[in-house]
């Protein structure tokens, strides 16, 4: 799409930061559990979130480069930076961004056909459906083409059987975009991408409780569920060029880490007191603390320069770099946290837990996931080595 | 790297082509001699390339237009010597064009900018900045004692390293006109050419070829002219132009950790070992896919920091120790790496791996070490 030139730019700031200013229900501000693909019955029963996704629905501003027969607003990439950047401004979020707005739409988008985007595309745009994804399967983790759900073309319909696992929300979703296994001569070769109502009768989802205590995974249960001829996206076998591209969409999105997190150096100071030059009085501790600090700061640097290079707007390969710089990053600065903390960083539940204590065990425990979900660490430096450094094998 | 307007993509084109051409790292292999250590008689640079430099302009880019210079700012400057780190070419380019010159264009006066720019400027002059004592950076336990003599000072001590110290017409001296060594109160800074009678040279002889010197002031006299800045407050002037040291030292590391990389990358992609390219067995692609990412950062750190003197950033000195402690751990880390990962021949001075692993520390040392920065950054940002 074709850039704007800056004097539109400075109008569609203002114009979009006084529709923001008019439109974003104050009330919503730093309510984090309606932040994306938060508790969809939460969501449901807050009226003042209903409210601004109806008003974004409308606008087509929560995917506003899409085309508005698909519920988007037609604009372009740097029309809708500037409303993230606006919407950001107000401590705002967009309503509509989930797994259907980041990976299945960009996707459906290329891949799709005519009918299959006006079907889930406008739905999509409007966050009416929820949708999961179903990728991995218990005997394939970071290995996915070793995926075995089983797929038989019935003549009228397709036949689904078999597991998945680590399914986000699949317990919430309307909606699922599954791998299945169309030929089992070929691995990758063999795969197709089909869409699968989460109503079909057959098809049981299974919240997996995780280290954390949270239930955000399921496992998702196939047994001999019909889905119809059409939702087929692309050809028979294509599934893994298809998924291929969906996973860069995905990886893309992981690094839009948009916002600074709190420096640690007060609370450090709280927890652990201070030396007569008033530093943290704990040198290996405070060593540690600052080079995690520096590190996440030339990440965050890292972000802005690279976004700032990105002149196509494509997905690039370097992201897996980027990746593995953040979860590194941001593993440390959640283990440093508990370390803060000391014995009151590893309480569960109940007193003498203060409910940041509480939180920081939790968010440790939860940030082992960083390097494992949207292809693990070690999936990423295979990556990067083969398709930035060009590395053979 | 970051977005650069047209005029910076060509001078960075140009650096790139000149300085693989005029000073590849066979250039940088001419002044060891046989392992390590300077070739006796060794300046520890090239004054015909120097000079060539000089014709392109390049001692002039952060140098007012006024006094001859092109006043294209530090982000330019910094590309052309991050393209000088690829190749490790030795020159008085960051002490004089931009060490020597930011002293001059923060705190000098009319009359010095006008007598001593145009020289930096034109590259007849070579500048650098006399600070540290010993082997440790620390300008506040600065104790070379500079007393008031008739209308003027007398300096008496001794500095070391002097970057580029043997080559140097001018020097910018931190002095102790107050105070003890460790007291941020008392420094003073003082422009002193290198024949003033009474400051003696001596080389130093380092593992990188380059030849730092050991100046001793044996009451050496100074007009009063000649004082840079204010007396007794130098301490926050030496910081800005430190500030400034290091980033151009981290934007010089920036470009040998670059090409340290891509060298060490073509050999995993060409060296065969059990049958097999190198660079095909996993734990060596994870390696050099981890050091693709310490390099993202270091670059991000790096340019940040330059941009950050252009716009005159009040979060510079931060930024400036962030790039260089970025920097310093980075090229620390390639360097052992591209030794390692070249196994035997990677310990050979024939192989340039030992030339960049030398630089490497060096570099790292001057104008405050890893840990300096990061300390620095740790006091400004409240840890």
């Amino acid at each position: 799409m074709a850039e704007m030139e800056p004097i539109d730019r400075e109008e569609f700031r203002q114009e979009a930061r006084a529709w923001l200013k008019a439109n974003f229900p104050p009330a919503l501000t730093n309510v984090p559990g309606l932040l994306f693909q938060g508790d969809a019955h939460a969501a449901a029963a807050n009226a003042d979130y209903q409210l601004w996704r109806q008003r974004m629905t409308d606008k087509g501003w929560g995917v506003p480069t899409w085309a508005p027969r698909y519920g988007g607003a037609g604009l372009t990439e740097a029309h809708g930076k500037i409303i993230g950047e606006e919407l950001a401004a107000i401590c705002g979020f967009n309503p509509i961004r989930s797994y259907g707005t980041m990976m299945l739409g960009p996707t459906l988008l290329e891949y799709g056909d005519e009918a299959q985007k006006l079907e889930h595309l406008p739905f999509i745009a409007s966050h009416e459906r929820r949708w999961c994804q179903g990728f991995s399967e218990p005997g394939a983790g970071s290995d996915l083409a070793a995926l075995q759900t089983k797929c038989i073309d019935m003549g009228d319909h397709w036949l689904v059987s078999g597991q998945k696992i680590w399914t986000s929300g699949a317990d919430q979703a309307d909606w699922c975009f599954v791998l299945v296994r169309t030929d089992t001569e070929r691995k990758q070769g063999g795969i197709s991408f089909l869409l699968v109502d989460m109503q079909s009768e057959g098809i049981e989802a299974r919240p997996i409780v995780l280290i954390s205590g949270s239930t955000h995974f399921c496992e998702v249960f196939f047994n001999d569920v019909k889905v119809p001829k059409g939702n087929l996206v692309g050809e028979v076998n294509q599934g893994w060029t298809i998924a291929k591209r969906l996973l860069q969409f995905e990886r893309n999105s992981l690094s839009e880490v948009k916002a600074d997190i709190t420096p640690l150096a007060p609370l450090a100071h709280d927890y652990l007191g201070t030396d007569a030059l008033g530093r943290i009085d704990s040198p290996d501790l405070r060593a540690r603390l600052v080079r995690n600090a520096m590190r996440h700061e030339a990440y965050m640097a890292t972000v802005r320069r690279l976004a700032a290079e990105g002149k196509n707007g494509g997905p690039s390969h370097g992201v897996s770099a980027l990746k593995n710089l953040w979860s590194g990053i941001i593993q440390e600065r959640a283990e440093l946290l508990v370390e803060i903390m000391g014995a009151d960083g590893l309480g569960w539940a109940g007193d003498p837990y203060g409910a940041a204590e509480k939180e920081a065990t939790r968010a440790w425990l939860h940030s082992k996931a960083f390097s494992i979900y949207g292809g693990s660490y070690e999936v990423q430096n295979n990556i990067t080595a083969k398709r930035t450094l060009g590395l053979p094998g | 790297m970051a977005v650069l307007n047209e005029e910076q993509t060509m001078l960075k084109d140009m650096a790139s082509q000149w300085v693989r051409d005029r000073l590849p790292v066979t250039a940088l292999r001419g002044l060891y001699d046989h392992g390590g250590g300077g070739r006796s008689g060794s300046d520890g640079y090239d004054a015909d390339a120097w000079a060539e430099m000089a014709q392109m302009g390049w001692c002039g880019i952060i140098v007012p237009e006024a006094y001859g210079g092109a006043d294209f700012g530090y982000l330019s400057l910094g590309l052309v010597i991050e393209e000088l780190g690829r190749t490790l070419a030795a020159s008085p380019l960051i002490s004089s064009a931009l060490v020597a010159a930011s002293a001059l264009r923060l705190a000098g006066t009319q009359d010095q900018q006008a007598r001593w720019l145009p020289g930096i400027a034109d590259g007849s002059l070579i500048g650098t900045l006399a600070l540290d004592e010993g082997p440790h950076h620390a300008p506040e336990r600065t104790a070379l004692a500079a007393t008031a003599s008739g209308d003027g000072w007398t300096l008496s001590g001794t500095k070391r390293p002097v970057q580029d110290g043997m080559i140097a017409n001018l020097a910018i001296v931190a002095a102790r006109t107050s105070g003890a060594p460790g007291d941020r109160d008392g420094l003073t800074l003082f422009l002193v050419p290198t024949d003033s009678a009474g400051l003696e040279r001596q080389a130093l002889d380092q593992v990188d070829a380059r030849r730092p010197a050991l100046y001793r002031f044996d009451s050496v006299n100074i007009a009063v002219n000649d004082m840079l800045g204010e007396v007794g407050k130098a301490a926050d002037l030496i910081d800005a132009i430190r500030d400034r040291a290091a980033i151009g030292m981290a934007a010089e590391m920036l470009g040998s950790a670059t090409q340290a990389f891509d060298i060490t990358l073509d050999y995993l992609k060409t060296r065969v070992q059990f049958g097999a390219i190198i660079g095909s067995f996993q734990a060596l692609q994870h390696r050099a896919a981890e050091l693709f990412g310490e390099l993202q950062l270091t670059r991000s750190a790096v340019e940040t920091a330059l941009a950050a003197i252009d716009a005159d950033d009040p979060a510079l000195p931060a930024l400036a120790s962030l790039a260089k402690a970025t920097a310093g751990e980075t090229l620390h880390r390639i360097s052992s790496q591209m030794v390692q990962l070249h196994g035997g021949i990677g310990m050979t001075h024939e192989h340039d791996a030992g030339l960049y692993l030398k630089r490497a520390r060096v570099a790292e040392q001057c104008h405050g070490s890893t840990a300096w920065h990061r300390e620095r950054w740790a006091r400004l940002n409240g840890y």
